[in-house]
């Protein structure tokens, strides 16, 4: 695996000094690398997880959406796919192997939104046959990361 | 009332609790501590090897094992040892399983040191040599590695140390806790001393698997004419991440081993069974996960030099272990007080070189077997600590 992606992906507020030390190379070089993963879209972008049931005013509702498409002549999956992926309320969204076509995740900040939205803007969709809304009901876990409850460093100093 | 003083025999009172004991009692006491001072890996033990453990308890298998360990894990043992480190030993009778490296330190000198024996030991150097040596009435003879010799033992300085009641060298490298490697060039200067001499070399390779750079571990053994004087501790602890399974072994001439096993079989009887079984699994398919956790040490460990470096100290970049040990003399402050003062002000705690020996002093030990962020948050404090409570403005390197 690539030392500056795993330690990235891992440890996304290193800095390129940092980063440099620890790869035996140059800060320029890692500038350069970068921006070579960012231009050929390997690395997609930068985010936090963050857990926003702590942020007060902030909580939100997410579902996880199956949708069964009927896939068009042309385009196959891809433009109906696009289309649902352009909505803001769009988390994140995967085509499935299985029992239904697209794994989709919808934020909003009430359960009424997103009853709304799947009734109002996927359901219609021409090439939507069905729609299947889970919603969650607590994050254990995101993007590898523990939410809660982080477990404790049981080693003793002694040794 | 019975009278304790009267009843314990003289060395077992007279042998020094361990220093880095004593510090961590002060730590224990406080919250939010954050702590770069523990020995062993943060790593869990690799899945598959739990999972053989696992195994052969839900089949029973929790019988004594044969003292000297089973055979086909000795086997394994000489297989691992031939295939790293180029060394051959006969899995019968020139190697035998011990609980953890720390039981065969014990067992090895129980077996060698005479009342009156002298035993050379470079420190700093971990803590619990020169108290089994007190034990048997042995004399301890420290000798001073230097930073500038990159705490390497050299030859002149063994030389020097050695007299006609020398029995015995501890050789512990890697080294906690200074990081320091002995290369292949550096151990042959020392054999050269030795040979033709009856002193022999306890060499406690715990951290072998945990060099960097590329240049591997050599055991003193391989050199010319060394074998048959050198013990070889070694276990699963830190190259595994298997601390708490307790499983070490030995390799050496079959007429040592023969004694150790002897000493092993009436204070231990076999070491643990599960632990072995595990251990099987470990040197069998264990190579992967030892290479991935080298590599994350390796990055962790030019991330910390580095952080001490900016801070403007002193500090090598150690070869081996997972320890760095910077200088902190330009502080003005006794390690002690540096250790004590950043664990009381700024809740970092990190051990006193001292700890380790005399000559540790001006020193402290740094463990980088942590995660980098939780790297990262220590050092923040640390250079908190060193730029406004000791106000220096040591000079940028």
């Amino acid at each position: 695996m690539d030392k500056l992606l795993s330690l990235l992906s891992e440890n996304p507020r290193l800095t390129n000094s940092q980063l440099s030390v620890m790869l035996d190379t140059t800060e320029e070089e890692v500038e350069r690398r970068i921006a070579d993963f960012e231009k050929n879209s390997v690395i997609c972008g930068y985010s936090s997880v963050i857990n926003w049931d702590k942020v007060p005013g902030s909580e939100k509702v997410t579902a996880l959406i199956e949708l069964k498409v009927t896939p068009r002549r042309d385009s196959g999956y891809e433009a109906v796919a696009d289309e649902i992926l352009s909505f803001p309320e769009v988390e994140s969204m995967y085509l499935m192997s299985g029992g239904y076509d697209l794994a989709v995740y919808v934020t909003g900040k009430t359960f009424q939104d997103i009853a709304m939205f799947v009734a109002t803007r996927l359901a219609p969709i021409d090439s939507v046959i069905s729609t299947a809304t889970h919603f969650m009901l607590k994050k254990y876990k995101e993007n590898g990361v523990r939410l809660e409850g982080e477990t404790p460093d049981e080693r003793s100093p002694l040794f | 009332m019975i009278d304790y003083n009267s009843v314990f025999r003289d060395t077992a009172r007279e042998i020094k609790p361990s220093g880095i004991r004593k510090f961590f009692d002060i730590a224990a006491e406080m919250d939010d501590i954050i702590s770069l001072s523990v020995g062993e890996p943060d790593f869990l033990t690799p899945w598959h090897i739990r999972k053989a453990a696992i195994q052969t308890l839900e089949k029973g298998k929790t019988r004594y094992s044969a003292n000297k360990g089973m055979s086909e894990l000795c086997e394994e043992i000489t297989k691992y040892y031939s295939r790293r480190f180029s060394l051959e030993y006969d899995p019968v009778t020139e190697a035998m399983v011990t609980v953890g490296g720390s039981e065969a330190i014990d067992i090895a000198i129980r077996t060698l040191v005479n009342s009156g024996d002298e035993v050379i030991i470079p420190e700093p150097c971990f803590v619990c040599y020169s108290p089994i040596a007190q034990l048997m009435g042995g004399v301890c003879v420290p000798i001073e590695t230097r930073a500038e010799d990159d705490f390497k033992l050299t030859a002149e300085q063994l030389r020097a140390a050695i007299t006609p009641k020398t029995k015995l060298l501890i050789l512990p490298y890697p080294n906690n806790p200074t990081g320091a490697v002995m290369r292949a060039a550096d151990l042959e200067a020392v054999a050269e001393v030795l040979r033709g001499t009856d002193i022999m070399v306890l060499s406690d390779e715990i951290y072998a698997e945990l060099t960097y750079g590329g240049e591997q571990h050599v055991s003193i053994a391989s050199i010319d004419g060394m074998r048959e004087r050198t013990i070889v501790v070694n276990g699963f602890s830190k190259a595994y991440s298997m601390t708490g399974w307790r499983l070490g072994f030995v390799l050496a001439p079959s007429p040592v081993i023969e004694i150790m096993n002897k000493i092993h079989q009436y204070a231990i009887m076999c070491s643990p069974t599960t632990s072995q079984y595990a251990a099987i699994e470990a040197l069998r398919n264990g190579d992967e996960g030892v290479a991935d956790m080298r590599n994350d040490y390796d990055m962790r460990r030019k991330f910390i030099v580095n952080g001490f470096r900016e801070m403007g100290f002193e500090c090598m970049l150690p070869g081996g272990a997972f320890y760095v040990f910077p200088c902190i003399k330009s502080s003005g402050l006794s390690s002690a007080e540096f250790c004590t003062r950043l664990i009381l002000f700024h809740k970092v705690a990190i051990v006193p070189g001292d700890a380790f020996g005399a000559c540790g002093e001006g020193f402290v030990r740094v463990s980088y077997a942590y995660s980098l962020s939780h790297i990262t948050e220590a050092l923040t404090r640390i250079k908190r600590f060193v730029d406004d409570d000791l106000g220096l403005s040591l000079p940028q390197k």
